[in-house]
């Protein structure tokens, strides 16, 4: 993918009417929905404050928790796997699959996959991965990008995905387009696969240290048919989503329901240790998957940005992604949280304008079930950008200056005379580094007088009485 | 070096030798917080049921039989899968035992199954299959589209902690489990609602008294 940066990607995407019709509606309806839930419970800045500190204190003692996932997934019947990166998790899967001669595993909809790009690499290996989330699906036919964590098919409109069922897998069929028909389709479509597949490939939510527990949270039932019916189970598991205490679920499964699809609870939670003879699949494999996550994790500002549990409640209530939508990011983890994980995981070259998409407002914060302060972490990496990556020296030029200016009375004074004078002409005709930034906005005004003058003035008035 | 002895090493370096680990607060509605009678309970999950679009009924042990048949009938469901271990028997219906275990192009060609459950959790509506005796292997509860669920009274608990609490007690927390609040359903077309994907569209939950 080549990728321009956010302010372009951005541009592009504000011009496009439908994008903006589909995500605001998508979006404030899931915004109503996802209030309602978290009101109802008398509780829920106590569970917010319990679920920080779970996740806090799961990444404080990341090695002994996974360990102990290790040990006890293995105790259970399960098989344990550790990748450094995506092509080391990739070439995992991709052994596994072969070694049970698959050419089609059907696959539970996973942010770690997608990070790692899975479907490709399983592609070129000549393995068909069939996406069974509906969303997922509607993307991966469509030849796309998922565009929000949860809901990856959020930019679709109802009449788009019609055309696009009838294309591919209605065959040419004409379609109705209320959605009752259209998620019926994909049910037809979709359990054929289930009931060939030999293999499955899904994410985790949670996973348990202290029982080997791993829980997947979904709606559709997909979920369910994966990890029941194959032969073969393949979880691909970010090492951050490991949870010390199976009593941590209790407040986990609180926070992640109401924060990501405004439910009570969402339709199917699924959790399974190991294997179970009769009941599910015969061989389950967990690959825990670092891919920079050890990196964020060094950084002690940064590494509370690897507490998020996707749920993207972030994405809802955020004023820029609500319009640009979530390409504009470029990056599999878009919106506020994409925002500060994209140049964590990626590294800040790959990422290096995410930082800047964001007006700083704080309502990520406010929604962050597990209490993420992303204006802080976001502010965090631009300073890291700007300190670290060529291109910057203009910003770094301008605030060593102000430093200097703020530090010194004289030279604030002299600053403040100047401003008065200068904001005219800057604001008529900025020259090209100024006008990037006047572009968007107003140049504050200044005061006629500053504070000092006024108070020096009185004072003179004053001795004159 | 072994990945997993680089993951490892490189997450002990990343942490330092200073790292604090926080204290975990537990100040919300913790296990047995919550108090109410078993009639408050019971309405409290009716309440919660119907809001995911699930019917709910309610019926006396004696009269189970009666109850499974009638919603059976309304469903158009002759042939039902249920597990070996539920012990329960209706008019009328013919129940496909899971012994020997029913293989999935069985189950496809029954009009539904019926099961037990292990716990159910009033403030959300969940009910949790456990894969033991009465809620049956996972896939007998997947693959038909009707699923009637029996839940005794006395298992419905006050809120989530409760229900993982007992799991934990009760050393049931490693079985296979399914949290199950509602039919299937998605919004990922237009994020309207849409009952009914992959799992049982039709749900029909009885509390047994």
């Amino acid at each position: 993918m080549t990728t321009t940066g956010f302010p372009q990607a951005a541009r592009q995407a504000l011009q496009d009417p439908t994008l903006r019709r589909n995500l605001d509606q998508a979006t404030s309806t899931i915004r109503a929905k996802r209030d309602s839930a978290v009101r109802e419970l008398p509780d829920w800045p106590e569970l917010r404050d319990s679920g920080a500190a779970i996740k806090a204190r799961a990444l404080a003692t990341l090695p002994e928790q996974l360990v102990r996932l290790e040990q006890m997934v293995t105790a259970a019947g399960g098989t344990v796997h550790w990748a450094r990166d995506a092509a080391e998790a990739n070439a995992l899967v991709a052994g596994i699959a072969h070694r049970h001669r698959a050419t089609e595993v059907v696959k539970v909809k996973s942010m770690a996959t997608d990070e790692i790009r899975l479907n490709d690499a399983l592609a070129a290996t000549g393995i068909d991965v069939v996406e069974t989330d509906l969303a997922e699906l509607i993307v991966q036919l469509a030849g796309d990008r998922p565009s929000h964590i949860l809901v990856p098919a959020i930019h679709y409109g109802r009449t788009e995905i019609r055309s696009l069922f009838e294309r591919t897998i209605a065959s040419g069929d004409a379609l109705p387009d209320d959605p009752e028909a259209l998620a019926e389709v994909a049910r037809l479509y979709l359990r054929r696969r289930f009931l060939s597949a030999r293999v499955a490939v899904s994410g985790a939510n949670f996973a348990v240290a202290d029982s080997g527990t791993v829980c997947v949270v979904e709606s559709e039932g997909n979920g369910r048919f994966c990890i029941t019916l194959p032969d073969v189970l393949i979880t691909v598991m970010g090492i951050e989503k490991v949870l010390p205490e199976w009593r941590d679920l209790e407040v986990m499964l609180q926070l992640l329901p109401r924060s990501a699809t405004g439910e009570r609870m969402s339709p199917y939670t699924s959790l399974w240790t190991g294997t179970r003879p009769n009941d599910g699949p015969t061989q389950f494999h967990l690959v825990l998957l670092d891919n920079g996550r050890t990196r964020a994790l060094a950084d002690e500002v940064g590494r509370d940005a690897l507490r998020c549990i996707r749920c993207s409640a972030c994405l809802n209530v955020c004023p820029v992604y609500s319009r640009t939508g979530g390409h504009a990011y470029e990056s599999v983890y878009p919106g506020p949280v994409g925002a500060v994980l994209s140049p964590q995981i990626f590294g800040l070259e790959a990422a290096a304008t995410l930082p800047w998409a964001s007006s700083l407002c704080g309502a990520c914060y406010e929604a962050c079930p597990v209490k993420i302060d992303i204006p802080s972490l976001l502010v965090h990496l631009r300073g890291q950008i700007v300190h670290e990556l060529p291109g910057h020296a203009p910003e770094r030029i301008v605030m060593r200056s102000l430093a200097r200016v703020f530090a010194s009375e004289r030279l604030f004074a002299r600053a403040q005379r100047l401003a008065r004078v200068g904001r005219g002409p800057l604001a008529k005709f900025p020259p090209p580094l100024v006008s990037r930034w006047t572009a968007m906005r107003d140049l504050p005004l200044v005061a006629q007088q500053t504070f000092r003058e006024w108070w020096r003035e009185r004072e003179n008035e004053a001795g004159h009485l | 070096m072994s990945a997993r002895d680089e993951i490892l090493a490189l997450a002990t370096a990343a942490l330092g030798e200073s790292v604090v680990v926080p204290e975990v607060p537990r100040n919300y509605r913790a296990p047995g917080a919550i108090a109410l009678g078993q009639d408050e309970l019971v309405e409290l999950f009716t309440e919660r049921v119907a809001d995911y679009g699930a019917t709910i009924h309610r019926s006396s042990k004696g009269h189970l039989h009666d109850a499974v048949s009638a919603i059976a009938d309304t469903a158009g469901a002759t042939r039902l899968a249920a597990p070996p271990g539920l012990g329960v028997t209706a008019n009328g219906i013919d129940l496909v035992l899971d012994d020997p275990p029913l293989a999935a192009d069985a189950l496809e060609l029954l009009d539904g199954a019926l099961t037990g459950s292990a716990v159910a959790v009033a403030e959300t509506g969940t009910v949790i299959l456990d894969g033991g005796g009465r809620s049956g292997r996972r896939i007998i509860s997947l693959i038909p589209d009707l699923h009637i669920c029996l839940v005794e009274a006395a298992t419905i608990v006050a809120n989530l902690p409760d229900a993982i609490a007992r799991l934990v007690a009760e050393g049931r927390h490693t079985s296979p489990l399914t949290f199950v609040s509602g039919p299937s359903a998605t919004v990922d077309i237009g994020f309207e609602r849409v009952q009914g994907v992959h799992g049982p569209r039709r749900v029909h939950v009885v509390i047994v008294q």
